[in-house]
């Protein structure tokens, strides 16, 4: 996308149309194999065979090329520009992690497959357990989590196991004001109820409040650190002993990792259960919304509860080298909290995500962490430096690897409001920071803008929003009205919600 | 080391001038003392791209692919063929690297492959309202449970038990949470007991689950098992094999609320069990209890068309603990995957595949239960997959055909006691006449050498 205003060009600007409404009757790209066995009618019976068989497309390969071609240059994308998405972690992602992925051996394994031909998976996924056990400072890891999301029912529901073992039913989770909307979503679907924890001035967990809603009707407290705020609480030892002390559990959601890998673990936290997300500090491409993985760690007390199958380690008896295997716990007295998918996880996002771990070592990942926090308070020192007055930071004086500001005195002063400082940055070839998020900002602007940026661009992000600023000193009705250079602009999104069309009519 | 980072000495001094401090080190001083890492991160050196693509490759070596074998597992997922165009199409980076589209300005492009997806996926389920994709197969079945308790509130759930064992599972694990009790309805004669179901049927029960076909292979009467359902005013859930609605009918047709399953078998590669995706499809009445993210028609400031994310005060970023699921990051590009593939095969395609599988599959399976010491497991209509009983130990016969180049399929005492003999058989088109014959001759010696050696160990 071009900085200046005309740029698009006709095919990002012609009128959508679907997959659907192209194509004509008889046009296809598939071709069936012949058919080499002896036709036998009346396989299925009348009553289970489709009358009507399903509107797809009818399309040649040429023609489905272009459409999705097409369609997808109207799409930012973070390998044409910075895309600063706090909490996130929109880091670069390394192409030689997709060429080992698509290998046949890794590509085209059935997840049945016996385990004794299927020794590289379990190999690399034993690793991987390792690898993450270390980084996380806990020393047992189930690769099964799907996403961030499921790692926290996972992690939520062993916390259930755990209590339940110990013959106690607590019925409260706790998490601040300032945590991920998976957070208290998560506690819903695991049967529990949701106490909000009020945050100190600086932004980190009120430790009175919190020792006033601890009691042992809690069954764990969730918390990200640092949060989303960007700040490391610093009470973080004395918030382990308060929850620790009434018998709760502590969750680490492990979004903000990139931040303090080499500096901190959650395990040396206090933390008892961890989830990472492979899609923000490893890697994992997010897809334009998946897929990831979301791996959890866990201390000892919680261990016996995880998910099954595990991968493990058989040492050899005479010597030989080490086999791995899938422990499915057996059928008996298994305390684990069973499956919470199909077969072993997301082995693709585990293949990346272990190229990426061999390639920079603990050394790199440090690098990735000390960068990353570099990178955003370099970028809040710009930022503070021409426009502090109007965007101020939320919290603090410095960060970790993301800062918020608020856009309070933008839309007092200014009469613009943070979506239409995020619009603009559109027309300026930028993806716009996470909006509206932490909900304890008035108008937040939550920036994260990763170490695989140069401080060129931190520079030029800087100066976009700066003459934002200034522009709408000017004339706010310019970011009132942006975008103007995208392929569509302002959406009708409350009417869409209203009356929903979720498909082409065909 | 081989990092992706790009601060040069320069950068840095420039920077922490910035900042305002000396060093690095420095802006991690907000950690305390006692929660540091005092050593540094116990993991091997970083390496060069060319050593670690070896590494990659070494551990590729030591499985055995579908491309190093004659495979006929299934049980769930499928070697099925993955078009080119595909790669092609998940590695451009407009696709592969956004996030979630929260600025539809500049996502319109994933927006409408969502859009595409839940019209393709609303086709073939025959439901009016498709979310943009859950997980997986077994999660979106758990999670079409959560979806019947938030609009009926009742404390129960009847699942068959030809729902594939992970699925089952699965619902186990997350219905603790939400307090749901899953009750197991058994099969009888390789397809749901309709007069247990009806005997466990009762006011107080959510929703009702059947697999389609289900995991023996076996046609269900979808529509006799909804109409239960119905009469008792529960949600019935159907978790289906998207490949074979070609030529099954669509669940919508037959009284299913809720059509669900694992999507791997539209474009999508194995990898070892993931990353593919689940699908969600439902009756317009259920769409504000619907999970996961929504795509939507809507026009912009100038009349233009366009799409977004809609309907989204359903979701955890919103509503919090009131969300009608946690789901965040799902599987947009493996759907993505999946409606390049279904407009791939098309409206005759997706139909000509189906009947392939289906003269295919017949075909095995005649020829295989015709074997000295092989017989079926149950006599129902199939479309891709078969089971088998075999008069020999199942693990050692698979040995054996394993050792002759062919996968003969998956144990069923794996997941089943009572078919501890039991052998499921999975057909795709990429299984052609000769790979048939080839099994059935392997197959064939191998339950042979078995029973030899049975008897030879009985007559000791």
């Amino acid at each position: 996308m071009s900085t200046s205003d005309g740029a698009q060009t006709s095919q990002q600007r012609e009128r959508a149309t679907t997959i659907f409404e192209k194509g004509a009757p008889g046009r296809r790209a598939f071709r069936a194999p012949d058919l080499d066995v002896p036709q036998v009618d009346g396989l299925i019976p009348e009553a289970q065979r489709r009358a009507q068989p399903p509107r797809l497309p009818e399309v040649g390969e040429p023609e489905i090329v272009r459409h999705y071609v097409n369609l997808s240059k109207r799409n930012f994308d973070l390998d044409s520009g910075f895309y600063p998405l706090g909490s996130c972690t929109m880091k670069h992602n390394p192409r030689l992690h997709e060429r080992v992925a698509a290998l046949p051996g890794h590509a085209r394994l059935h997840p049945l497959q016996d385990p004794r031909r299927a020794q590289g998976a379990l190999e690399l996924m034993f690793d991987l357990q390792q690898s993450l056990a270390e980084i996380a400072g806990l020393p047992h890891v189930s690769l099964q989590p799907s996403a961030g999301s499921h790692g926290e029912l996972a992690g939520v529901l062993l916390t259930r196991a755990y209590h339940g073992d110990r013959g106690e039913q607590r019925t409260k989770v706790l998490a601040p004001d300032s945590s991920h909307g998976t957070n208290p979503a998560t506690v819903t679907m695991a049967g529990y109820e949701l106490v909000k924890v009020a945050l100190d001035r600086a932004g980190g967990v009120d430790v009175d409040d919190l020792r006033a809603k601890a009691d042992e009707s809690v069954a764990c407290l969730m918390l990200t650190n640092p949060s989303t705020l960007g700040i490391f609480d610093p009470n973080i030892e004395q918030i382990a002993d308060i929850v620790h002390g009434v018998g709760a559990t502590l969750y680490y959601d492990g979004a903000n990792l990139n931040a303090i890998m080499g500096y901190s673990r959650p395990g040396d936290m206090g933390f008892d259960i961890v989830h990472f997300n492979l899609h923000k500090t490893f890697t994992q491409p997010h897809g334009g919304g998946g897929p990831g993985a979301g791996p959890i760690a866990v201390s000892d007390r919680i261990e016996p509860y995880l998910p099954r199958p595990q991968v493990v380690r058989r040492e050899s008896e005479n010597g030989g080298r080490p086999t791995f295997d899938l422990d499915d716990g057996g059928r008996g007295d298994s305390k684990s909290i069973g499956r919470l998918r199909g077969f072993q996880g997301n082995y693709g996002v585990f293949v990346r995500t272990y190229a990426y771990i061999r390639s920079l070592g603990g050394e790199g990942l440090q690098d990735v962490s000390e960068v990353s926090v570099l990178n955003a308070n370099y970028l809040l020192a710009r930022l503070r430096e021409k426009v502090g007055d109007r965007l101020p930071l939320a919290f603090g004086e410095r960060c970790m690897h993301e800062f918020v500001l608020s856009g309070a005195p933008i839309k007092k002063e200014l009469g613009i409001r943070t979506l239409d400082l995020a619009k603009r940055l559109l027309d300026h070839g930028f993806h716009p920071p996470t909006v509206y998020f932490p909900l304890v900002v008035d108008e937040a602007l939550l920036i994260e803008p990763t170490e695989t940026e140069t401080r060129e661009t931190l520079d030029a992000f800087a100066d976009a929003i700066a003459q934002i600023v200034a522009e709408a000193e000017e004339d706010p009705q310019i970011a009132r009205n942006a975008p103007y250079t995208t392929p569509v602009r302002r959406l009708d999104e409350a009417g869409a919600a209203k009356r929903p069309r979720v498909r082409q009519e065909l | 080391m081989a990092g992706y980072t790009a601060v040069t000495a320069e950068d840095l001094a420039i920077m922490l001038d910035a900042i305002g401090v000396g060093s690095i080190e420095e802006l991690f001083d907000a950690i305390p003392a006692g929660v540091r890492l005092d050593r540094p991160i116990d993991l091997p050196p970083g390496e060069p791209e060319q050593a670690v693509y070896a590494e990659l490759r070494r551990l590729a070596q030591r499985n055995v692919s579908a491309e190093d074998e004659i495979t006929f597992l299934g049980a769930g997922m499928y070697d099925h063929y993955v078009p080119s165009i595909i790669d092609m199409l998940m590695s451009r980076s407009e696709f592969l690297t956004p996030y979630t589209p929260y600025q539809p300005e500049v996502s319109q492009g994933g927006l409408q492959v969502m859009f595409e997806y839940q019209t393709a996926i609303s086709e073939l389920t025959g439901l009016p309202v498709s979310n943009a994709s859950l997980y997986e197969g077994p999660s979106a079945v758990a999670a079409a449970a959560y979806l019947a308790k938030l609009v009926n509130g009742r404390p129960r759930v009847l699942v068959g038990r030809g729902v594939h064992p992970h699925s089952r599972a699965t619902l186990e694990t997350l219905a603790v949470g939400y307090g749901t009790e899953v009750v197991e309805i058994g099969l009888d004669d390789g397809v749901t007991d309709l007069d247990a179901l009806h005997d466990a049927l009762s006011d107080d029960v959510s929703a009702v689950i059947v697999q389609q076909p289900n995991f023996l292979g076996a046609l269900e009467d979808v529509q006799a098992i909804a109409d239960a359902a119905r009469e008792h005013g529960a949600v019935t859930v159907c978790a289906a094999d998207p490949l074979t609605l070609g030529v099954l009918e669509a669940p919508g047709n037959q009284g299913v609320d809720v059509c669900v399953g694992e999507g791997q078998s539209l474009g999508n590669r194995l990898d070892f069990g993931g990353p593919s995706f689940g699908f969600f499809a439902a009756t317009e009445k259920h769409i504000r209890s619907m999970p996961g993210r929504i795509a939507g028609e809507t026009t912009d400031v100038d009349g233009r068309r366009g799409f977004v994310l809609t309907l989204q005060t359903r979701e955890q970023h919103i509503r919090r603990e009131r969300a009608t699921s946690n789901i965040c990051t799902s599987q947009a590009l493996n759907a993505l995957a999946g409606v390049v593939y279904l407009s791939w095969l098309g409206r005759r395609g997706i139909v000509e595949l189906g009947e392939l599988m289906l003269q295919r599959a017949h075909y095995a399976r005649e020829t295989l239960a015709a074997l000295d010491g092989v017989g079926k497991l149950h006599d129902r209509p199939v479309v891709r997959e078969f089971a088998l009983r075999l008069d020999a130990d199942v693990d050692r016969v698979l040995e054996r055909c394993a050792a002759a180049g062919v996968n003969a399929g998956y144990a069923l005492g794996r997941s089943y006691d009572e078919y501890a003999d039991g052998l499921l058989v999975a057909i795709t088109e990429q299984r052609s006449r000769a790979d048939i014959d080839r099994l059935a001759d392997v197959l064939g010696a191998a339950v042979a050498a078995e029973r030899a050696g049975a008897a030879a160990e009985v007559a000791v």
